[in-house]
């Protein structure tokens, strides 16, 4: 490119200021250890997470035991390996779901306008007013305590975030003129919608997604501690959570190990989420 | 579909728009006829109609807001008027190619020019991804960008907007159709970039046999690019005539006070002699002759609507006045 080159917003630079802005170099260290763990669970963690061991129940950390026994004699650092499996699976998998269906709702919504919009939004505006929790909780109830549901009943619950950020994302992009080019050019909606707009708002709805994904993580694990997770003997860290709950006297430190894991990941995502932002961010400084 | 049917036709259209719940006519029997390798310029102000009228030949009226009342489009002696939206998309961007003004903003962001040009090759012809984007690389050579092949990958935001209303006429024209719409094609661009805009789509014209539209409210391009010129005000052809009868001897008053409001190097700018009130609104249009709240010359007359008669023997130079065209009843 010799001649006339870069001139207006640098769109391309979002990646380019994304990699170099500390908050995200440290949450993708954090997640990608995670993952690492989650991923390679059967060869890190030095015991098997539902094996009861001949040691005291509840011990406290020792060199065999890193982060001690619980009630049953089980390793801890190996459940709580083996349940970030569960929490990183159920917490993707959810966001994913509700990425995709959400902003493909959204992008109808916010394209036709009319009354596939009012439909939509009033639709949209009645989950929202809905606790996050207490339609998880619902959602759970109903559908009863398995893997598959508990995904299910989060990424519903993300649904209506995605829809209302596609719709706005639409609106806006909707007036501009290469939406009336593509029309110009003979695109279908279809076309226009999901190859012309959906492009161009990726980046928010990525943004919102690393931001719901510690959302759904901790809606899984408040589930799991309040009974309604994926069922034991299943490690899940809001289980452990819920097991040491009922140690509190005996050894806080078992209900504590897990809130870690689940204060560091919330950590981990929440800085790659607010770093990726204030990437995207034009009014943000370079 | 002889060898004499115009590329493009358009027959008494009459094009409605919504305003405030009453439908108001906003293009008033409109005819005329463009040819391969001929150019004709709607000229007018803002809101005159000569956007809708393309609106209207490219099947894009807003829904609920603009309806063809009347009148009938045809291609190449085949009728398209009245076609569902299903039908139009076949349509547009294949057989009609359409160029706007605003090239700055006329691209997708976030899709490299490249494909852009490539994707209704993909769409339209089924071309392979690969040889779309190989004939993308001519698309972009014929519209003379340089090094197109180093640029096919290259964003909007990495060129001129003079180079993407290249990249503009270059899509425009991707699956080689015969009538190209051009709606205000150089009015954001500078002046020098607007001749050599101007002399590609001229040369592309010649080469591609294209019949053009071209919409603009710029007298000076329709003198140095237009064959034919019809003149619109208020929704009603005022004045049709070859470019040259049309100078030498502007007939309506309203195209009379548009060539005197026109800056020329060849007189003083005091002489521009500026047309004195606004375009009513479609709510507030006169009946009868559209022009008469701010002509010069109204008479009784003139709360009749004139007829577009001709003054010339050859019947090619046509007024809508009573007072200049001598029109009967």
């Amino acid at each position: 490119m010799s001649a006339a080159t870069t001139v207006g917003p640098a769109r391309v630079s979002t990646w380019t200021r994304a990699r170099g802005n500390p908050a995200i170099i440290a949450g993708s260290i954090i997640c990608l250890i995670l993952v690492i763990m989650a991923l390679f669970a059967p060869w890190i963690a030095p015991y098997d997470p539902n094996k009861q061991m001949l040691g005291p129940q509840l011990a406290d950390p020792s060199r065999a035991h890193w982060l001690g026994l619980d009630s049953f004699g089980r390793d801890v650092f190996s459940r709580i390996i083996w349940g970030a499996r569960i929490s990183l699976w159920v917490g993707v998998v959810a966001t994913v779901m509700a990425m995709i269906a959400g902003s493909a709702i959204g992008i109808v919504a916010g394209y036709f306008g009319g009354a596939i919009d009012r439909v939509i939004s009033g639709v949209t505006d009645i989950l929202l007013s809905f606790p996050q929790l207490v339609m998880g909780l619902l959602l759970v109830a109903v559908l009863g305590a398995s893997i598959g549901n508990i995904i299910l009943a989060i990424a519903i619950t993300a649904v209506p975030a995605f829809i209302r950020l596609a719709r706005g994302s639409t609106l806006a992009m909707r007036e501009r003129d290469f939406i009336d080019a593509g029309r110009a050019l003979g695109f279908s909606d279809m076309r226009i919608m999901f190859a012309h707009v959906a492009p161009n708002i990726l980046d928010e709805i990525i943004v919102m997604g690393s931001l719901w994904l510690a959302t759904a993580i901790r809606t899984e694990s408040t589930l799991a501690f309040i009974g309604l997770g994926v069922p034991p003997p299943t490690a899940t860290w809001g289980g452990i959570i819920r097991e040491g709950f009922e140690y509190l006297n005996d050894n806080y430190l078992l209900a504590v190990f897990p809130s870690l894991a689940i204060l560091i990941t919330m950590i981990g995502l929440n800085l790659i989420g607010d770093g990726l932002r204030d990437a995207t961010d034009p009014r943000a400084p370079q | 579909m002889s060898a004499a049917s115009p590329a493009l036709s358009v027959d008494t259209l009459t094009t409605e728009i919504r305003s405030r719940g009453t439908w108001y006519q906003a293009v008033r029997a409109v005819s005329f006829q463009v040819h391969a390798r001929e150019t004709v310029a709607l000229v007018g102000e803002s809101g005159c109609g000569k956007s809708l009228t393309a609106l209207s030949i490219m099947g894009l009226l807003p829904l609920g807001v603009g309806r063809i009342a009347g009148g009938a489009i045809a291609l190449d002696g085949e009728a398209v008027s009245g076609r569902s939206d299903a039908q139009m998309e076949k349509i547009r961007g294949n057989r009609i190619g359409m160029v706007f003004q605003e090239p700055m903003t006329s691209l997708n962001p976030v899709l490299s020019v490249g494909f852009q040009i490539a994707e209704p090759l993909i769409y339209h012809r089924g071309l392979s991804r690969r040889a779309a984007e190989a004939r993308a690389i001519e698309l972009m050579h014929l519209v003379r960008i340089p090094s197109a092949a180093e640029r096919v990958g290259a964003y909007p935001h990495q060129f001129s907007g003079g180079m993407r209303q290249r990249v503009m006429i270059a899509l425009a024209l991707a699956c080689a159709p015969k009538v190209l719409i051009a709606d205000e094609p150089t009015t954001a661009l500078d002046v020098t970039i607007q001749a050599q805009v101007l002399a590609l789509i001229a040369g592309l014209q010649k080469s591609a046999d294209l019949a053009v539209l071209l919409i603009t409210h710029n007298l000076g391009v329709v003198a140095s690019v237009a064959d034919r010129v019809l003149v619109m005000y208020g929704g009603d052809v005022v004045e049709s005539a070859a470019v040259r009868d049309l100078f030498a001897r502007p007939t309506h008053p309203y195209t009379s006070a548009l060539l005197a409001a026109m800056p020329r190097a060849d007189r003083s700018s005091a002489v521009i002699a500026p047309i004195p009130g606004q375009v009513p609104t479609l709510a507030d249009m006169p009946a009868g002759c559209r022009f008469q709240s701010r002509c010069p010359l109204r008479e009784e007359r003139c709360a009749q609507r004139p007829s577009l008669t001709a003054i010339d023997a050859a019947g090619t130079h046509q007024v809508r006045c009573w007072v200049r065209g001598g029109a009967s009843s």
